[in-house]
């Protein structure tokens, strides 16, 4: 029997996460898997919090992930990742777009945005900092961030490069396919 | 171009519950549909919008509507759907109560999608006990293919019982995907149009008869139902049954695979001899549902059992797995390896270039607060413009704005206006208004138009110029709507002019009699910006005084004393900091935009 693979997508709206949850979920189709996601709409996501669930497997029920069972955070903003270390397994690894997005909290001086790469280490968290917005800014295509996060987590799932890549040909506009490849590929290298 | 759903007529699809009721909607015939935006149902009436042209669909100024035009369509033989958020079959109750004693022609489901947890919503009210206070059949899917199985089934149920069907999911079922499999569309005749004023005319002699037809209906499905796929038994081991809906099923399939299940897809009526024969199979009985104990309380009052429910499973916010394993299965719970750190919220906020900034900013500035309204701006709660006081339910901020004055005076109401967007106007505000002309009210309404449904994710609404389609349609006249409801001061103001804003407030505000504000900007959502364009700092001049940090823009944020501005964020069309900074410290080339 084919296990569960349990993965949390992370970040503030407008990031792209939605596009980064469809293509991992065509990727995990793609190689024969049952999958369910789950994500927030609507007033949620006017630059709050945004979360996506994504399950696969031989055969998923909940489509959230329970605490304490995630394999993978993806984080497209490092503090949104360490919001997330509970649902982390013992074994999960977090990866994290190294960019901070300071909530309004903060720019109202209602709070102040913490040394995450400090709590990071204090905290013992499995983390990998993947530096996708300078990656991005090489291609000279912002919008590929989230594809570039996608590659650095594509060697800890199961699925196979071509599975990957026809993924992203079917949730990427034809023009844009070659941005977003070698964006893949740039993200995939880093620690593959 | 990626080819339209309605040209792939068989294989798997991984859809979420929205997009299968569209399909759904599809696929089983449905001829006409109707709505108003609502998180988390908005996607269905969108998704049939962009997809699937066989179905004629529109939206509806509010859910009312929405309900009245399709109970229409059936009384004239057409099979129809509308779909709505919880609380919008609040408003949708009144035509509810009596198209059920009135049942359909063509068949009828009306989705409700309820939000447990309250993701996007005001109240948490779960619509099964809607579903059974109108007397109607409630369904409840599990996951996205029971989702476009129970439009098709619902409607067939429709039909044959003479009812119509609520369908009642929730925000988790309406926005997660799972794989369905999926068909080519059954194309069904419009029976026609027939007068039958015994069953559509429900005056007391008539409603007598009809009201004895629903009874009589609901002890029909019930029976029926104990037969159907849509309720089963999953026997394991006997020691624990489960009886549960909807996604709850799903987290107890999860947690607890091997636990003997009722798994209820007919809330309303309940079959009861399948729960009878299920109460006979186990031990313990344990009820697992999100919200309201709705399924335990009508079970434990016929049969008298002891059972588990609501002692256990919360009645307040969302189920997950977590809670119902330890509920189920206490000691079993997983071991945490990271425990939560204590971190700042991230809140929503208005957009950058949001054209709502300019009005709470400027509301903020002269002291003002406003009674709110359902939409993005109801965020001008939120520091720094803390300018919204009241929210209750869509269009009350005119009602609750009348009654503060009745209650206190023109004085003791000081500088409160209500705050009302034009969709929220156009759905359920235009009565206030005119309760306030006609009862001699001298308060100040304004109306927030972007002319977008905008906190749903765009919508067009009759403000727009544009229908579901994104075909032309005649645009409303704000300004002549009002003045029609007899109000005399009627000012128009672009929000992001902050001087006249300010001016046009101070000044309607200073009035002794009714006035009505419209700020006029498109919302971000509407139009392509212009050339890129960033808010620079010189930072040489900038004073530190904070000016723009009121503004409350998400692009720009404090460092080393001074406002740096994200390039990602800025939005081309908007220069508000560049207004207010007192010393000229923030430029920004707008390329003689306004």
């Amino acid at each position: 029997m084919r296990p569960v693979t349990n993965v949390i997508i992370c970040g503030t709206g407008g990031q792209g996460i939605l596009l980064a949850s469809e293509v991992m979920c065509a990727a995990a189709l793609s190689a024969g898997n049952d999958v369910k996601k789950s994500e927030v709409h609507g007033m949620a996501q006017r630059g709050g919090s945004v979360s996506s669930h994504v399950r696969f497997g031989e055969k998923i029920y909940s489509p959230l992930v329970e605490e304490g069972c995630a394999d993978l955070i993806l984080a497209m903003e490092k503090m949104e990742g360490l919001r997330w270390a509970p649902y982390l397994s013992p074994v999960g690894k977090l990866v994290a777009c190294d960019l901070r997005i300071f909530p309004m909290t903060v720019n109202t001086g209602l709070a102040e945005y913490p040394d995450v790469d400090a709590l990071m280490i204090e905290h013992g968290l499995p983390v990998q900092l993947v530096p996708a917005v300078e990656i991005a800014e090489e291609l000279g295509n912002m919008r590929v961030v989230n594809v570039v996060l996608i590659g650095a987590v594509s060697p800890h799932l199961p699925m196979e490069v071509e599975h990957w890549h026809r993924a992203i040909r079917e949730r990427v506009p034809a023009k844009h396919h070659e941005v977003n490849l070698e964006a893949f590929r740039r993200g995939r290298e880093l620690f593959g | 171009m990626r080819k339209k759903l309605n040209t792939v007529e068989e294989g798997v699809l991984l859809l979420s519950g929205n997009e299968a009721v569209a399909r759904g909607a599809w696929e089983y015939g449905v001829h006409f549909a109707a709505a108003y935006p609502g998180t988390p149902s908005t996607e269905i009436l969108e998704t049939i919008g962009e997809e699937y042209e066989e179905i004629d669909a529109q939206w509806a100024p509010n859910e009312k509507v929405g309900l009245e035009v399709i109970a229409g369509a059936s009384f004239a033989g057409a099979r129809v759907l509308s779909a709505m958020k919880h609380v919008g079959l609040n408003v949708a109750a009144d035509p509810l109560f009596t198209l059920s004693y009135i049942g359909s022609t063509g068949g009828i489901v009306i989705v409700s999608a309820d939000d447990p947890g309250m993701h996007s919503s005001q109240n948490e009210q779960d619509n099964r006990l809607m579903g059974r206070a109108a007397k109607v059949v409630v369904l409840e899917p599990s996951d996205s293919q029971e989702a476009k199985d129970m439009v098709g089934e619902g409607l067939r149920i429709s039909e044959e019982f003479d009812t119509p069907v609520l369908l009642r999911m929730t925000t988790r079922v309406c926005h997660s995907k799972s794989l369905v499999r999926v068909g080519p569309r059954n194309e069904v005749p419009v029976k026609g149009y027939v007068a039958d004023i015994q069953k559509r005319v429900p005056i007391p002699a008539h409603a007598r008869v009809m009201h004895s037809k629903v009874e009589k209906r609901l002890l029909a499905v019930s029976e029926w139902g104990a037969g159907s796929d849509l309720n089963r038994i999953e026997e394991g081991d006997p020691s624990i049954g489960v009886i549960t809906s909807g996604i709850s099923y799903q987290y107890v399939k999860e947690v607890y695979p091997e636990a003997s299940v009722l798994k209820i897809g007919i809330s309303n009526p309940l079959p009861w001899k399948l729960v009878e024969k299920f109460l006979g199979m186990v031990d313990r009985v344990v009820f697992v549902e999100e919200n309201e104990p709705f399924l335990e309380e009508a079970v434990r009052s016929r049969f008298l059992i002891e059972s588990d429910g609501k002692d256990i499973i919360p009645i307040e916010g969302e189920l997950d797995p977590e809670t119902v394993r330890k509920a189920l299965r206490p000691g079993t719970e997983k071991k945490l390896t990271w425990s939560e750190i204590p971190l700042p919220g991230r809140p929503p906020s208005l957009c950058p270039g949001c054209p709502h900034r300019g009005a709470f900013y400027c509301l903020s500035r002269i002291r003002g607060s406003s009674t709110g309204d359902i939409g993005c701006y109801t965020l001008g709660l939120m520091p720094p413009y803390n300018a919204l006081e009241t929210t209750v339910c869509m269009g009350a901020s005119i009602g609750v704005l009348s009654g503060i004055e009745k209650a206190v005076g023109r004085e003791g109401m000081g500088r409160l206006v209500a705050a009302i967007g034009e969709s929220t106007f156009v759905h359920s505000g235009i009565t206030g208004l005119i309760d306030m002309v006609y009862n001699g009210n001298t308060g100040t309404v304004m109306i927030m138009d972007n002319s977008l449904t905008a906190m749903t994710g765009g919508q067009h609404n009759p403000t727009t110029g544009r229908n579901l389609r994104g075909e032309e349609t005649p645009v409303l006249d704000l300004e002549g709507l009002v003045r029609a409801c007899g109000v005399e001061h009627v000012k128009v103001v672009d929000p992001h002019d902050l001087k006249e804003m300010e001016k046009t407030l101070k000044e309607e505000i200073g009035r002794d009699e009714l006035s009505v504000i419209i700020t006029r900007r498109p919302c971000i959502m509407s139009y392509r910006p212009g050339k890129p364009a960033v808010a620079v700092v010189d930072t040489e001049k900038c004073i530190s005084c904070r000016q723009c940090m009121k503004l409350g823009c998400p692009a720009i944020s404090w460092e080393d004393d001074r406002p740096v501005i994200s390039k990602l964020l800025c939005w081309p069309d908007c220069d508000l900091c560049v207004q207010v900074c007192p010393v000229d410290a923030i430029s920004k080339d707008m390329g003689g935009r306004e």
